[in-house]
C-alpha cells in the first residue's frame, strides 16, 4: 500500500519517477539526474525509497543478480565463491550499502532457485540482464546517499518515494518490486481488492514476500506475462482486474511503461526532449533535468499504456 | 484582462533564489496592485496564492499545484502548465493558462475568470460555485461534478461524465461530449445563451471560436432537492 485517499486534489502520497535516455552520452549521468528527481520527490514519500537501473548489460549466457542482506552485512565475497563453485562463474560482488549484485554465468532461473535452496536468508531483488534494484526503509536523500545513486549510469531508470498509509515501513515493503526478468513495478495509489487476488495468484504459484498491495500488482503482472501476454496486454488486464487506484510505472530491459486508473486520482506527469523522455509524479521532479523547460510536457491519460523503449512493448 | 490603473513598477522575483512563501508574503502585504514577473517556477507549488488585490502576475514557466488558489482581484498570466487546481477557489479576477492544466482546475471557484489555453484534465470546474472557466482545448473525465453555479466553456471535447449530478452551472461544449453523467441533460441553445457564451468569449480572448457551434448541457433537476417553479424563493 502506498499513498492515501487522493480525493478531488489527488493527494501528496508517494512519489515516482522514471527517466529514459535517448542521447548516449547522457547515460553516464544516469544516476545523477535520478537522483535530483528523487530528492524533489522526498517530500511525498519520506519513509523509504528504491530504485531500478538498467544498466551494462550481462554477457549472453550469464546473468545479473541482485541481492539485500539484513544487517549485518554477509560474507558477499563468499558468496561469489560459492556461486562460482556452483555454476563455473560468477563476477566478484558489487557492494551498494546492504546489497551487492552479482554477474553469474548461468541462467537467472537456475541461480534463483539455487540460492532461495543455499541462501533463503538472502532477498533477491532483481534478476535479468541488465536490471539492478536498490531499496531501503528511511528518507529518500539518505538512500541516495548511503548507495551512491548519483554514480551510477545506464540507459534508464525508475524511482520511488514511499508514503506507507498501511504495511508496514520495511525495506522489503519498498518499491520497485521484481515482476520477472529484467522486470520491475513502481506504484503510486492503493489496491482494494489485493487480497483476493493475492490468494487466486498463490495457486497460481506466484510467491509474496509481503502483505503489501503493489507487490500483489506486481505478482498479477508477473503472472500475466508468464502466460504469454506482451506487457502492454497484461497491463490492460490491470485496467478489468485491479480494483482501487494507482499510476504505475514498469521498467524493461528496453524501456518503461506508464498506466493510470481509469479514475486517475493519482498524479502523473510527462515530458520529453531529443535527450530523453521522464515520467514524475510531479512537473517539479522533472524541471531538474537538462533542458526541461523547452521539453514537451503531458500528463498522459487515464486507462491508456505509455510506453518507450529500443524495442515496443508490446 | 486590463492591468489595474494604479500599476507600479514591475516587481521581478526568482524562485531559484527566492522562496515561494516569501513570493506570496510579499503579494499578500502590497495592497496597492503591483506588476510582478516570477521566473524559475519549476513546478512549484502554490505560487500566487491567496491574494487579495489587483495584483497583475505573469509566471514564466510551469507551475504546480494551486498556482492563484483563492484569488481575488488579482490577473495572472502562466506562460507554461499547471499542476493540480490552478485557481481553485478562486474569488475573481482572472487567471489564463497559456499551457494546460492538470486537474481539478477552479474547483470550488466562486468568482473570476479562468482561462486556458490548452487542455485541462480531470475534474474541471469540479463542484464550481459561480466561476467563469473557459478551456480553448478538451477536457478530461468528470468535468462540472456537482458544479452548482458559474459556466464552464469548452472549445474542444469533454470527457466521460460531464456535468455529473450538476445543479445550476452552465456548460458548452463545442466538440463531442464522451458521456454525460448523471442528470446532465443536453439544452436548446437559445438567442440568450448564445449572448451569454459570446461574452464569455469575448472576456477570453477567444474570438476565433463562433459561439454558434457549440451546443449547451445543464441540470434536468430531477437528483436533487429543487423545483423550478420554486425559483423565485432561492
Amino acid at each position: 500500500m502506498c499513498g492515501g485517499q487522493g480525493g478531488v486534489y489527488s493527494g501528496c502520497m508517494c512519489g515516482i519517477a522514471g527517466l529514459y535516455i535517448k542521447s548516449p552520452a547522457m547515460e553516464a549521468q544516469l544516476g545523477e539526474h535520478l537522483s535530483r528527481m528523487l530528492e524533489q520527490l522526498s517530500f511525498r514519500g519520506p519513509d523509504s525509497a528504491g530504485v531500478a537501473f538498467y544498466r551494462d548489460p550481462a554477457p549472453a549466457g550469464s546473468c545479473k543478480i541482485s541481492l539485500c542482506a539484513a544487517d549485518p552485512a554477509p560474507d558477499w565475497a563468499a558468496i561469489g565463491d560459492q556461486l562460482t563453485n556452483a555454476f563455473g562463474g560468477a563476477s566478484p560482488p558489487r557492494v551498494r550499502a546492504s546489497h551487492a549484485m552479482f554477474v553469474v554465468e548461468a541462467e537467472a532461473e537456475r541461480v534463483q532457485g539455487w540460492l532461495s535452496e543455499h541462501h533463503p536468508e538472502l532477498r533477491l531483488m532483481s534478476a535479468g540482464s541488465s536490471i539492478e534494484i536498490y531499496k531501503q526503509a528511511g528518507p529518500p536523500v539518505e538512500f541516495v546517499r548511503r548507495f551512491q545513486i548519483e554514480q551510477l549510469d545506464g540507459s534508464h531508470a525508475l524511482g520511488h518515494t514511499r508514503m506507507a498509509t498501511e504495511s508496514r515501513v520495511t525495506t522489503e515493503h519498498s518499491h520497485p518490486f521484481s515482476t520477472g526478468l529484467d522486470l520491475c513495478l513502481v506504484h503510486n495509489g492503493s489496491l482494494s481488492n489485493h487480497n483476493r487476488l493475492r490468494r487466486n495468484l498463490r495457486r497460481e504459484g506466484i510467491h509474496f514476500q509481503t502483505d503489501n498491495d503493489s507487490e500483489v500488482a506486481a505478482g498479477y503482472l508477473t503472472w500475466r506475462l508468464r502466460e504469454g501476454e506482451s506487457l502492454e496486454q497484461a497491463l490492460e488486464g490491470c485496467l478489468d482486474d485491479l480494483d482501487g487506484f494507482y499510476t504505475f510505472a514498469v521498467g524493461t530491459s528496453d524501456g518503461f511503461a506508464v498506466l493510470r486508473d481509469p479514475i486517475a486520482c493519482k498524479p502523473a506527469v510527462m515530458a520529453e526532449t531529443d535527450e530523453w523522455v521522464a515520467m514524475a509524479s510531479e512537473y517539479r521532479a522533472i524541471a531538474v533535468l537538462p533542458g526541461a523547460e523547452q521539453a514537451v510536457a503531458w500528463e498522459p491519460e487515464p486507462g491508456r499504456v505509455y510506453s518507450w523503449g529500443r524495442a515496443p512493448v508490446a | 484582462m486590463a492591468a489595474p490603473d494604479a500599476i507600479q513598477e514591475a516587481l521581478s522575483v526568482d524562485l531559484a533564489t527566492e522562496s515561494v512563501r516569501a513570493l506570496n508574503q510579499r503579494l499578500h502585504s502590497d495592497l496597492e496592485p503591483r506588476r510582478v514577473q516570477v521566473i524559475n517556477p519549476a513546478g512549484r507549488h502554490s505560487i500566487a496564492v491567496g491574494m487579495a488585490a489587483a495584483h497583475d502576475v505573469e509566471i514564466d514557466g510551469h507551475v504546480g499545484y494551486y498556482c492563484a488558489g483563492m484569488n481575488q482581484h488579482a490577473t495572472v498570466r502562466v506562460h507554461g502548465n499547471c499542476g493540480v487546481g490552478v485557481a481553485e477557489n478562486m474569488m475573481s479576477g482572472t487567471v489564463v493558462v497559456e499551457g494546460s492544466a492538470s486537474q481539478s482546475a477552479a474547483s470550488s471557484a466562486r468568482g473570476g475568470l479562468l482561462v486556458v489555453h490548452g487542455d485541462a484534465s480531470a475534474r474541471c470546474g469540479i463542484s464550481l460555485k459561480g466561476a467563469e472557466v473557459v478551456v480553448r482545448g478538451s477536457v478530461g473525465h468528470m468535468s462540472a461534478f456537482m458544479a452548482q453555479k458559474g459556466s464552464l466553456v469548452v472549445c474542444g471535447d469533454a470527457g466521460e461524465a460531464l456535468g455529473d449530478s450538476l445543479y445550476e452551472a452552465r456548460l458548452y461544449v463545442r466538440g463531442s461530449v464522451a458521456t454525460l453523467g448523471a442528470d446532465c441533460v443536453e439544452k436548446e441553445m437559445r438567442a440568450e445563451h448564445v449572448e451569454h457564451l459570446s461574452q464569455l468569449l469575448e472576456r477570453a480572448e477567444l474570438d476565433d471560436v463562433p459561439a454558434s457551434e457549440f451546443r449547451r448541457y445543464g441540470s434536468a433537476r430531477e437528483l436533487y432537492n429543487f423545483h423550478v417553479e420554486n425559483l423565485g424563493s432561492y
